[in-house]
């Protein structure tokens, strides 16, 4: 550790002392999760700093419904693309991954360019298109080109909003996400009276998100701070934003712990639905059986249940889960926040 | 899934560039910001999503740097 992260670090000793009671801090992007646990933060914090993990990871949030979906169009001979993790959850009908070992054409892809570039080969294939709104315009460019889209993007920021005003767990700061923001902004944190610093993924990063989080409490503020000045400017990459609603337009989002939040999804406007796999595919959508996809996940004959729901609201974490490391694990995955490396219990699993 | 990575731009290709991440070129989707060769940006899923301004990233640290101190000298 450089000379420079300790003193952050002295600092926050040195806060959290003066504070004197428990301070919960929640982060709600995946990445930080991650950044957190590989520098080993927690650690190295005091233990009246509690860190919990948010909804901050788009694989963990993404609902059972979408998966069996997605997994159902798969099976029918359809092309998917997507992005990594996705692949691994399981559904009621199996995981996107299983499907592929059942003769079905899963492609993982780093860039939706990829995607692109299989269609050529593959004219009805359809993207899965998952993220906030750092890959939203992405797809949103991508529809413009003519790329099938089966999008269960989600808004990051009205969900934040519905977090924050469930008060379901006292938090005292939030550390926000540094990718999204570098689209939305720091001026959407202003509606929330919340503490919020929107911090970058480095070590000294993080420590210093938590560093300001402490001297709001400790100073009584409640306010947006922009720990991560050098990609997130106050206004956001507007092309990028404006690019998301030319495409999309807000609709009810599904989300994995939460149920429906209104307007957190993104659906395919009128204009493109030629490109929309949701509408392309409603004949196989019709028929799959939902009622099942809405019971939790059971193991062990049903007598353990998976609580990814409760994990990703803050409100449990993975040891309380008695599937944790037991028969859940990042090569046998219930749940999704066991699936992607950025789900707190498969980063609670590694570190 | 929000991970990425900063680089700077050697080559402008329209709606593309090249993209030098610490010695590994790698050709990067540029239709969401407007940049010019030896700009750095930070790179998602093979687009540059923002530019990067390393005179700001100094800053902050040192503000915050100051500010520390600041409130170590009153509290001690």
């Amino acid at each position: 550790m450089k000379n420079q992260e300790l003193n952050i670090l002295k600092k926050i000793h040195n806060l959290a002392s003066d504070i004197g009671r428990l301070i919960q801090i929640m982060e709600v992007c995946g990445t930080h999760t991650q950044a957190i646990s590989r520098c080993g933060i927690k650690s190295l914090l005091p233990k009246n700093i509690k860190l919990i993990s948010g909804p901050g990871c788009p694989v963990c949030v993404t609902s059972q419904e979408d998966i069996d979906a997605i997994v159902n169009i798969a099976l029918s001979g359809v092309p998917i693309a997507t992005y990594g993790d996705i692949v691994r959850v399981p559904g009621c009908f199996g995981s996107l991954e299983q499907a592929r070992q059942k003769g079905a054409k899963v492609f993982t892809v780093y860039s939706i360019e990829e995607a692109m570039f299989l269609q050529k080969k593959y004219p009805c294939l359809v993207f899965l298109g998952l993220g906030f709104e750092t890959t939203a315009p992405m797809s949103a460019w991508a529809i413009k080109k003519g790329l099938v889209v089966f999008s269960i993007h989600k808004l990051f920021f009205p969900a934040l909003k519905t977090l924050v005003e469930m008060k379901e767990i006292a938090i005292d700061g939030f550390i926000c996400p540094g990718h999204v923001s570098t689209i939305i902004g720091t001026k959407p944190y202003k509606k929330l009276k919340a503490r919020q610093v929107i911090a970058g993924f480095e070590q000294k990063d993080v420590l210093m998100a938590i560093y300001m989080l402490l001297k709001q409490v400790f100073e009584k503020r409640f306010v947006v701070e922009n720990e991560y000045v050098r990609a997130v400017n106050p206004e956001g990459n507007i092309v990028a934003y404006k690019s998301i609603f030319e495409v999309f337009e807000p609709s009810d989002g599904d989300w994995r712990g939460f149920g429906i939040i209104p307007k957190t999804g993104l659906k395919i406007k009128n204009k493109y639905s030629k490109f929309d796999a949701k509408k392309k595919y409603k004949n196989i959508l019709n028929k799959i059986d939902f009622s099942r996809s809405q019971k939790p996940i059971t193991r062990l004959s049903g007598r353990q249940t998976c609580i990814c729901g409760e994990i990703i609201r803050g409100l449990k974490n993975p040891h309380q889960c008695s599937l944790f490391k037991k028969v859940c694990t990042p090569e046998t995955p219930v749940g999704p926040c066991m699936v992607s490396c950025e789900g707190a219990c498969n980063v609670e699993y590694r570190y | 899934m929000c991970l990425a990575f900063p680089g700077k731009i050697t080559k402008i290709k329209g709606e593309s560039a090249i993209v030098n991440f610490d010695g590994i070129e790698k050709e990067i989707n540029t239709s969401l910001v407007k940049v010019k060769k030896n700009d750095h940006v930070i790179v998602h899923a093979g687009f540059a999503i923002q530019k990067l301004s390393s005179k700001e990233a100094r800053q902050v640290f040192k503000i915050h740097e100051e500010s520390g101190i600041k409130h170590t000298q009153k509290n001690t």
